[in-house]
């Protein structure tokens, strides 16, 4: 990915103006355009088997903008785990609890109005704030570091050991809590 | 690149994941609407990564990856949740498990 990155044309030096759009920003732009219009998708869709789908888009849309930011062992963690796992579960889970799976007009709540306002007013807020204080930061992509896995894992393991060592226990934790929540009362023990 | 797109895609992101969470009423869909908040915020940190340029901590993508992690863990507990609350109340319908609500009782609801 990164001869791929340094095979686009690339602006150096100063940041140039918005108006400017080519190599990773056009990229970038597209896969943006594709993640936030499947996301819409994801939380209008009438078939939750339709929003899981489109989730997938949205998520491999994403992989591919940490790819353009140079981050390629968050991308491909990203496609194993969100893609492999995560829609797989949530897939699993709307099958468990039988939802719909056809076409419904019930998935929305009844304060859909209310919530649109105020995710209109989340994005508003934090676009105007974000444009407001980073409009001139700049990303070097073909300067910044790659994320490879060798760089990223002498990251964790050096600099990262001790919450590297967290996250597994909490792992653990959740899995054997998972077990616990769903597992059948054993009726020994009932009483 | 300039740092505002990854950002601005970032906070549309972030909204509508808030608009999925109070909009919709299945729970699987909400968990996919947080689903979507945590993506907005790893696309955060990878970007603030990149224009950080932190060649030894790698800060920004290492912390995206403890975010998958953690996002996984929530993930798999909160549909233990949903699988146990199922099995108790036959539905997964957020307006329809309210009670501890402070509020009268939908009309519709099963208790």
């Amino acid at each position: 990915m990164s001869a791929l990155l340094l095979a686009l044309p690339q602006q150096v030096g100063p940041a140039p103006s918005y108006g400017s759009w080519h190599g990773p920003e056009a990229l970038f732009g597209c896969l943006g355009v594709i993640a936030v219009g499947s996301a819409l998708l994801v939380v209008t869709a009438r078939n939750v088997v339709h929003a899981a789908l489109w989730l997938v888009v949205t998520l491999g849309a994403l992989a591919g903008g940490y790819l353009v930011l140079t981050a390629e062992l968050v991308a491909w963690v990203q496609v194993l785990i969100y893609i492999g796992a995560v829609v797989v579960l949530l897939l699993f889970a709307t099958m468990l609890t039988r939802a719909p799976i056809g076409r419904t007009f019930d998935l929305d709540s009844d304060n859909k109005l209310l919530a649109a306002i105020v995710g209109l007013a989340t994005a508003a807020t934090l676009v105007v704030l974000v444009v407001d204080a980073f409009k001139s930061g700049w990303v070097d992509v073909q300067h910044a570091p790659i994320g490879t896995a060798q760089a990223d894992g002498a990251a964790v393991f050096r600099s990262w050991v001790l919450p590297f060592e967290v996250v597994s226990v909490l792992l653990l934790a959740a899995l054997v809590g998972a077990i616990v929540l769903v597992r059948k009362p054993d009726p020994d023990e009932a009483g | 690149m300039h740092l505002v797109y990854p950002l601005v895609v970032a906070s549309l992101l972030f909204g509508i994941g808030v608009y999925g969470v109070l909009a919709r009423r299945n729970v699987v869909l909400v968990l996919m609407s947080v689903e979507l908040m945590l993506n907005a915020v790893n696309l955060n940190l990878v970007a603030f990564d990149a224009w950080w340029r932190d060649a030894a901590l790698h800060s920004g993508q290492v912390f995206s990856l403890f975010v998958i992690v953690i996002a996984a863990a929530e993930l798999g507990v909160g549909l233990a949740i949903v699988l146990s609350v199922f099995r108790h109340r036959s539905t997964v319908d957020i307006d329809r498990i309210d009670q501890l609500s402070d509020r009268e009782p939908t009309p519709g609801a099963r208790r």
